[in-house]
């Protein structure tokens, strides 16, 4: 698959020295953390909403996640089935009663779109879940812990990273045999060793930050430090990462789904482009039946995409003093 | 650390990667079962003899750690085993189709190379201008598409053709059958095959190399040496070409050759949808047959390929770059 787009450079976390004091102090060290944790997520937002690359994203994904929950009141289930009733002749050009055509089976190319949404928004959030565990998990003990555990586990991320993504992606479903389980853990175990690397960078410039050190000497044990000071601070980046993996996700799957190792019963838009070139429509003119769920693929992922970079425009402090 | 030092360990942890790369090849393949019942599957007349000869002959007998030994031992000789799809040796299998690949891999990175260098410094120079706000905006589009699906509309625009415009290529293959072209006809007869494949992956990953060379560039024109270079007169097109571009060049060449590892995933549903005889076109048909001896061939080129490129990027980077190497 391609390159995931992570910033090379480490995000800060929003800085939260600096911002008014609320109105009413607060009186323990937990109700100021979330005061300032509110400030800031409401600061980004602002800063967010003037993102006009970012704002765009958001509208395409909120209309895809639409799509997605109420897919059974925009098209019957019904539709996916060939014996369906609700099915019109094969190979029918966009009409009324089916505006994006039929496929060969004379089921409709909308509702199979329409239905595609779930599997293949499902998979790419299960899968990217999976690998943004792995990752900050190895990321984490790596940075934090360091001498032997940082070598071990950094050698064995470098080992996974040469691997080239897709044929391992390939080697793996075919092994398992294709079913919707497969392709989320085949995705979700392949992709994490990119984001173990950039977590382990940041955890590094972190930990060494005077108020772990502090914390570090006022006798704070290691769970509590990663919990409490280093894991929110890891956050925005672990949250803009999470964003651009699931874009890659998304790919992978359709890309795994057309060479014929998704699941045959769960229809993904990688399946029907797999059903579309099997069954020959591009080469017969069958246009309908191609254009749809490949535009489909490009909308939601082109979304996640911008959203992503919109969120390092705003959390990269790099970025934003060029 | 001494030049010496430094390619002596990157040669080193490569070979490492290499052996991590058989030792996964080899125990992942052992997780699909018994090759032996997979060699005899649908054949007639087996006996227990034949099946204790066969798993002598391929050393099945032996415990793994001494299994695997042998088939480091066999895999440096050359032998990857028995295609049961093509009845041939692997090795050969794969032998016959890398030409094809290199050829589309090598003539389509090329080109998007040197397009998306070109483009790159023209959105450098011009940062957020309206030429640098298309161009990263057909980035972003590029970026996302399946390589696949373009393809897939290609082939209808430009090899089924579109309404009243004919079609322009053949809609895939990598010469006419039975054409019998002899020198030059075959070359142009390949060429016309290529084109559409190749159109299709140096369009598609052209977005990654400008990207990479635009933000490069962008990094490089803050540099001190920059505004001294302006200080002290030097013409702007000299600046961007003499001073700018060439330090830029580096980090931008060698992530090309790092993408190799990407651009084999996209030449799999290429070749696959353009029906063009390579290494993609292999692996698709080796998935399709569960043809697991060539996929376990395959996956070790292609780990190997990457392996032996990410080390010719550290050692050009460190031969380009001094400060690595001091580092």
């Amino acid at each position: 698959m391609r390159p995931q787009p992570t910033s090379t450079e480490p995000l800060a976390a929003a800085p939260a020295a600096h911002i008014e004091a609320p109105k009413e102090p607060p009186r323990t060290p937990k109700q100021i953390a979330r005061a300032r944790r509110k400030a800031a997520a409401k600061r980004v937002w602002r800063e967010y909403r003037k993102n006009k690359m970012g704002m765009a994203g958001l509208i395409i994904l909120g209309l895809f996640i639409f799509v997605a929950i109420f897919a059974p009141l925009l098209a019957s289930s019904c539709g996916l089935d060939p014996t369906c009733p609700s099915t019109g002749p094969q190979l029918q050009p966009p009409t009324l009663k089916y505006p994006l055509g039929t496929d060969d089976l004379g089921r409709s190319v909308l509702t199979l779109t329409i239905w595609g949404t779930r599997i293949s928004m499902t998979v790419g959030l299960v899968s990217t879940a999976i690998t943004m565990v792995i990752g900050t998990t190895i990321g984490l003990i790596a940075g934090y812990y360091g001498a032997w555990r940082e070598t071990v586990l950094m050698r064995m991320t470098d080992w996974f990273l040469v691997l080239p993504f897709l044929p391992l992606a390939i080697v793996l479903a075919t092994l398992l045999g294709p079913s919707f389980y497969t392709v989320i853990f085949v995705i979700g175990i392949t992709s994490w060793p990119a984001t173990a690397r950039v977590i382990r960078a940041q955890v590094l410039s972190l930990k060494t930050r005077p108020y772990v050190e502090r914390a570090r000497a006022l006798g704070a044990s290691d769970w509590h430090l990663v919990t409490r000071h280093i894991l929110p601070n890891v956050g925005p980046l672990i949250f803009a990462n999470t964003v651009l993996i699931v874009a890659v996700a998304i790919l992978s799957e359709s890309t795994l789904s057309f060479l014929g190792l998704g699941d045959p019963l769960h229809t993904s838009w990688g399946t029907i482009l797999e059903n579309s070139f099997g069954a020959g429509a591009p080469f017969a003119g069958n246009w309908w039946w191609v254009i749809p769920p490949g535009l489909a693929i490009v909308l939601v992922v082109l979304s996640f995409t911008m959203i992503g970079y919109a969120l390092d425009d705003i959390l990269n402090p790099k970025l934003r003093a060029r | 650390m001494s030049t010496r030092r430094y390619l002596i360990s990157k040669v080193l942890q490569a070979l490492l990667t290499l052996v991590f790369v058989l030792a996964f090849n080899f125990f992942l393949f052992r997780g699909v079962g018994d090759p032996v019942t997979q060699l005899l599957r649908g054949h007639a007349g087996i006996t227990r003899q034949s099946v204790e000869q066969l798993q002598r002959q391929l050393g099945l007998d032996l415990p793994l750690p001494q299994q695997f030994v042998h088939y480091v031992k066999e895999t440096l000789e050359g032998h990857l085993g028995y295609s049961y799809f093509y009845n041939l040796p692997v090795s050969q299998v794969i032998a016959g189709r890398i030409w094809p690949t290199v050829l589309l891999i090598g003539l389509s990175t090329l080109a998007s190379t040197a397009l998306g260098i070109w483009i790159g410094i023209r959105q450098g120079w011009r940062r957020g201008s309206r030429y640098d706000q298309g161009m990263l905006g057909f980035t972003l589009f590029t970026y996302s598409m399946p390589e696949f699906w373009f393809g897939l509309l290609v082939i209808m625009a430009f090899a089924v053709g579109v309404g009243p415009f004919p079609a322009l290529f053949p809609t895939g293959g990598y010469e006419s059958t039975g054409a019998g072209y002899t020198g030059f006809a075959h070359v142009v007869d390949v060429v016309n095959h290529m084109m559409l494949p190749f159109f299709v992956l140096t369009l598609s990953y052209l977005g990654q190399y400008s990207l990479i060379m635009r933000s490069s560039l962008l990094e490089t024109l803050g540099e001190d040496f920059i505004v001294t270079a302006r200080a002290k007169g030097v013409r702007e097109n000299r600046v961007l070409y003499g001073h700018a571009v060439p330090n830029a060049l580096l980090p931008t060449m060698t992530v090309t050759i790092l993408e190799l590892g990407f651009v084999l995933s996209g030449v799999i549903t290429i070749e696959l949808i353009f029906n063009w005889p390579g290494l993609g076109l292999l692996t698709a048909t080796a998935v399709d047959a569960r043809d697991f001896p060539v996929l376990q061939g395959l996956f070790l080129l292609f780990s190997g390929s990457v392996i032996v490129a990410n080390l010719v990027a550290d050692l050009l980077y460190s031969y380009l770059d001094p400060r690595v190497r001091a580092g």
